[in-house]
């Protein structure tokens, strides 16, 4: 279809770089921040054109947070969550749609469930989950009186405990535990036709060969979505990680680390607001998950719009 | 729901217990947690809890810094929510001309998506900053006239603003899908019709995008709910006077500066039932969206 209309051409660039500029502004005035020195991100008419003290900024940013290790417990934690919970929603949607059995809807909606309260909402109570999780099966014994039980028969005196507080495995289960993948792959799966299942039992194929060898070969896309989504949803945690990690020298995160680069009395000591560093380290740890959206961009949006989260 | 199935066998258990256990541990039993400590109370020296019925509700609802967290939460819920989505509706329907450059302009308004919300309240914390950033033009002006933590609208307003420019693009990306989902032989009836680009968007491609637009309305009110908290905590810190104390803030303030988890927990089953509403609108208006794509 070709139609004339360059008015509306020009006027249609026009809107967008005005939008995209409304977008870039503040991340342009945190990149000349970032390139500036002390006095001069201080001075009143604002410098709008990056200086030269990038790297340096950077530097002395990168060693007052001690970025190193952190960088990697970031990866660590986000490559935790991308790989549980491809897995996960993996095997989980393949056992909901490609078997039969009864309770299979109500296993179905107590996984749908957990859609709605994301971990924000349920913030106290999954902590106090952290600090032991093995209580809920305590108290259960415990109620049920088999811990009682237990005690008069053999003399064992069950007391289950695993901390996760300050622990990867702790950073990382409570964000497995949603079914945002467990859609993804379902209505994937859905689309499988049911010629492809009956070929494969037909050539004397059991459920997990079928899955491996059918299933997850057909859903490259899929796991890249979800792999892109995650990655960002786990980087980008901030008040789970600043909950559970109280020692952050070990076990802290990147995104977390920010909170203590708010140049506030705090921080500075009611010395020069230290603007420069900030932003540099605020840009350094936007990177990875931005670089990995570019990069993953075309799978990224079908995921996300097939996920509806 | 398919015809084609395997028959049940011990794998299927082995299939499902990880994600079961997983969601039972993190999700069922702290909600359920959560329920039990906003009907109990803590007794100060131990002792476990005692029950204690709809005091806490009581508590919370006759205080007024919740009220006033409720009010603001509302407010910026509504007002990123406007602004979010106007934003993207309009950068959408150009984007979706796909003129020369469209590629460079639909990235240039996706990768916001990737932002961590601290980094857009300490980059906004800059920009918004009295002394540094570019209001302190303003300020050299009249001195004092802009200052986050003194006047309390001015704070909400950073908040807003960070908290809208942090939304443009989720938003952007399902109206831009969307209009990409609407059928080109619709676009070229309306055309040959002689509808011009302009038309056809306020006649053609708007109405179309109806269901998308109250999925993502939900989606964004929910979001604002929950994901405000890096914004608020490297923003503006709650202050100034608890102005934009917002709900999952106060939350985490009461609950654990303030060794509160009765009233902490009562908040928490209060913004449950908001979030669970919600999203059951939400999902109606899922089932409308299916049609279109």
């Amino acid at each position: 279809m070709i139609e004339r209309t360059p008015v509306l051409n020009l006027m249609t660039h026009l809107i967008l770089g005005l939008g995209l500029a409304i977008i870039l502004v503040p991340v342009w005035l945190a990149i000349v921040a970032a390139t500036l020195t002390l006095q001069e991100v201080n001075t009143a008419p604002v410098e709008l054109w990056p200086g030269d003290q990038f790297w340096p900024n950077l530097k002395e940013a990168w060693a007052q947070s001690d970025f190193g290790p952190k960088f990697v417990n970031s990866f660590i934690v986000a490559v935790g969550v991308v790989v549980g919970k491809v897995t996960l929603a993996c095997i989980t949607a393949f056992a909901l749609v490609f078997f039969d059995f009864r309770g299979r809807m109500l296993i179905f909606w107590a996984i749908f469930i957990t859609l709605m309260l994301p971990l924000e909402v349920r913030i106290v109570p999954t902590y106090a989950v952290a600090a032991n999780a093995l209580s809920p099966f305590q108290t259960i014994l415990d109620a049920t009186g088999i811990s009682w039980l237990l005690n008069t028969l053999s003399g064992i005196e069950v007391s289950l405990e695993w901390n996760l507080l300050n622990s990867y495995t702790g950073l990382i289960l409570p964000l497995v535990a949603t079914a945002t993948g467990t859609f993804l792959y379902r209505q994937f799966f859905l689309t499988i036709p049911d010629e492809l299942v009956e070929a494969a039992r037909m050539d004397g194929a059991g459920p997990l060969r079928f899955l491996w060898d059918v299933l997850i070969p057909l859903s490259k896309t899929n796991i890249a979505a979800l792999a892109t989504i995650m990655f960002v949803y786990a980087w980008n945690q901030y008040l789970w990680p600043l909950l559970v990690i109280t020692d952050r020298a070990n076990y802290g995160m990147v995104v977390v680390q920010l909170s203590d680069l708010v140049p506030d009395q705090l921080t500075t000591g009611g010395g020069t607001p230290t603007w420069h560093l900030a932003m540099a380290a605020t840009l350094v740890v936007m990177l990875p998950p931005i670089a990995v959206v570019i990069f993953m961009q075309r799978w990224f949006v079908r995921g996300l719009i097939n996920t509806d989260k | 729901m398919r015809r084609a199935h395997f028959k049940f066998s011990w794998i299927v258990p082995l299939l499902l217990a990880p994600q079961l256990l997983v969601i039972f541990t993190f999700f069922y039993w702290p909600s359920a947690q959560a329920l039990y400590w906003a009907f109990t109370l803590e007794q100060p020296w131990g002792g476990g809890n005692t029950w204690v019925g709809f005091d806490n509700f009581r508590k919370v609802l006759s205080d007024p810094y919740y009220w006033g967290s409720v009010r603001v939460s509302v407010i910026y819920a509504l007002a990123t929510t406007i602004l979010a989505m106007g934003m993207a509706l309009t950068l959408a329907l150009f984007v979706d001309r796909q003129l020369a450059g469209y590629r460079v302009w639909r990235i240039g308004i996706i990768w916001p998506y990737a932002v961590a919300a601290p980094a857009v309240g300490l980059a906004f914390q800059f920009v918004f900053n009295p002394g540094a950033g570019i209001f302190s033009y303003i300020n050299t002006i009249s001195p004092g006239w802009w200052d986050l933590s003194k006047h309390p609208w001015q704070a909400v307003t950073a908040i807003v603003i960070a908290g809208a420019w942090k939304q443009v693009s989720y938003s952007f990306i399902f109206f831009l899908a969307a209009l990409q989902a609407i059928p080109r032989s619709l676009t070229e009836a309306a055309a040959m019709d002689g509808a011009r680009p302009l038309r056809r968007m306020i006649d053609l491609q708007l109405p179309l995008l109806t269901p998308t637009f109250f999925f993502l309305l939900v989606i964004n009110i929910t979001d604002s709910f929950t994901d405000s908290f890096g914004i608020v905590d490297t923003l503006t810190g709650g202050g100034p006077f608890r102005a934009t104390d917002l709900m999952v803030y106060k939350i985490y303030s009461d609950g654990f500066r303030g060794f509160d988890y009765s009233g902490a927990a009562a908040q928490s089953i209060i913004l449950m039932c908001l979030v669970m509403a919600l999203t059951f609108i939400q999902f109606r208006y899922i089932e409308r969206r299916v049609h279109y794509t």
